[in-house]
């Protein structure tokens, strides 16, 4: 990508973010309830969309070549583990990743 | 003047021990995102710049991978939409708080992360403290820790002289923990299922490259169609 790409594409991202920020307090006149529909989405679509966000980050992995996704299986597990264990966000973080780190230069 | 200065030296004072906790997150996300991005072969300056423009934790993480991919702005474009939806409804949400705050408010709206909208949404502002100011240093300083977390990981990337290989898997890392707070959360896992479950199958059809906007489009469609089902679910959940 060029520079001028680059910034394009960053630009996509502010406005994207800015727009779901303020969309709402433009559309939703104040003191009027909002939409049925909107309210379920609001419910619903974080769920979903986090499970999509998993995928995404996996979507390199292959699990016919290369070493098969098991180092980012095991990492996944540990995050899990250690956050049913302790539930500290960035403990699971930081040690799931560490533990992906070390596999990869590692063992694998 | 002098009233003025009084009445926002309070509301920092009031409003700084809440951010303490995204103080201890926000450097460490943020530097791993200026890490990040430095071993990915961008100068500081981009996590410096984006993090001040952004502000959105997990969309600059997949803005890295946009940035090192083919330039393509719509799918720029529509995966911050998707990735980011969650805000329009903090936004329905804050409606009344963050209206009629002048200025302020449009800074309350641009810095509306998911940290800012949790602390402004449930702090318990005491009578005497002004609310727009509070807000707005609760917003500033977490706007604040994150730009300095990327800046310094941005710049002491570059220093580092460990093997960084692997360090990318942060973002799963991260991704795998919002989703289980979310799954914790809920008591039906329709939602979450799904999410995985259509991704996965788009994956598979449309390959890496292109899977993310049908996977989206799926995903509402479903959640659009199921809603009936859905609402049904979580209301006999709440009648048992």
């Amino acid at each position: 990508m060029t520079i001028t790409q680059q910034m394009i594409t960053v630009g996509m991202v502010v406005l994207g973010t800015a727009l779901t920020r303020f969309l709402p307090f433009l559309i939703f006149p104040a003191g009027k309830p909002t939409p049925k529909y909107i309210q379920y989405l609001g419910k619903v679509l974080p769920s979903a969309v986090f499970g999509m966000l998993v995928i995404y980050c996996l979507k390199g992995v292959s699990i016919f070549s290369g070493t098969r996704g098991i180092p980012e299986l095991i990492a996944i597990l540990i995050v899990i583990a250690l956050h049913i264990w302790k539930r500290q966000m960035l403990l699971s973080i930081a040690g799931g990743t560490i533990c992906y780190m070390l596999l990869v230069q590692m063992v694998f | 003047m002098k009233n003025k200065i009084i009445t926002m030296k309070k509301a920092f004072k009031s409003a700084f021990p809440h951010t303490i906790p995204i103080f201890a997150g926000f450097l460490f996300l943020g530097m791993t995102y200026g890490i990040y991005m430095n071993v990915s072969g961008f100068s500081f300056w981009y996590p410096m710049l984006m993090s001040l423009t952004i502000f959105a934790g997990s969309v600059e993480f997949v803005t890295v991978n946009m940035l090192l991919g083919a330039f393509n702005p719509l799918q720029a474009l529509a995966m911050t939409l998707m990735i980011n939806a969650r805000h329009l409804f903090y936004g329905i949400s804050m409606l009344d708080k963050y209206r009629g705050l002048g200025w302020k408010s449009i800074y309350l709206i641009f810095g509306m992360c998911d940290e800012s909208f949790s602390i402004n949404y449930t702090a318990e502002i005491p009578e005497e403290i002004d609310k727009g100011w509070f807000m707005f240093f609760v917003t500033l300083l977490n706007h604040f820790y994150w730009f300095m977390g990327a800046t310094l990981g941005g710049i002491f990337g570059s220093f580092l002289h460990f093997n960084t290989e692997g360090l990318d898997f942060v973002m799963t890392a991260m991704f795998v923990v919002i989703f289980m707070e979310q799954w914790m959360k809920e008591k039906r896992h329709m939602s979450a299922m799904l999410g995985l479950g259509i991704s996965l199958l788009c994956l598979i059809i449309f390959g890496a490259d292109n899977f993310i906007i049908p996977a989206m489009l799926v995903i509402l469609i479903v959640l659009i169609l199921l809603r009936k089902e859905i609402e049904e679910e979580e209301g006999e959940e709440r009648h048992k």
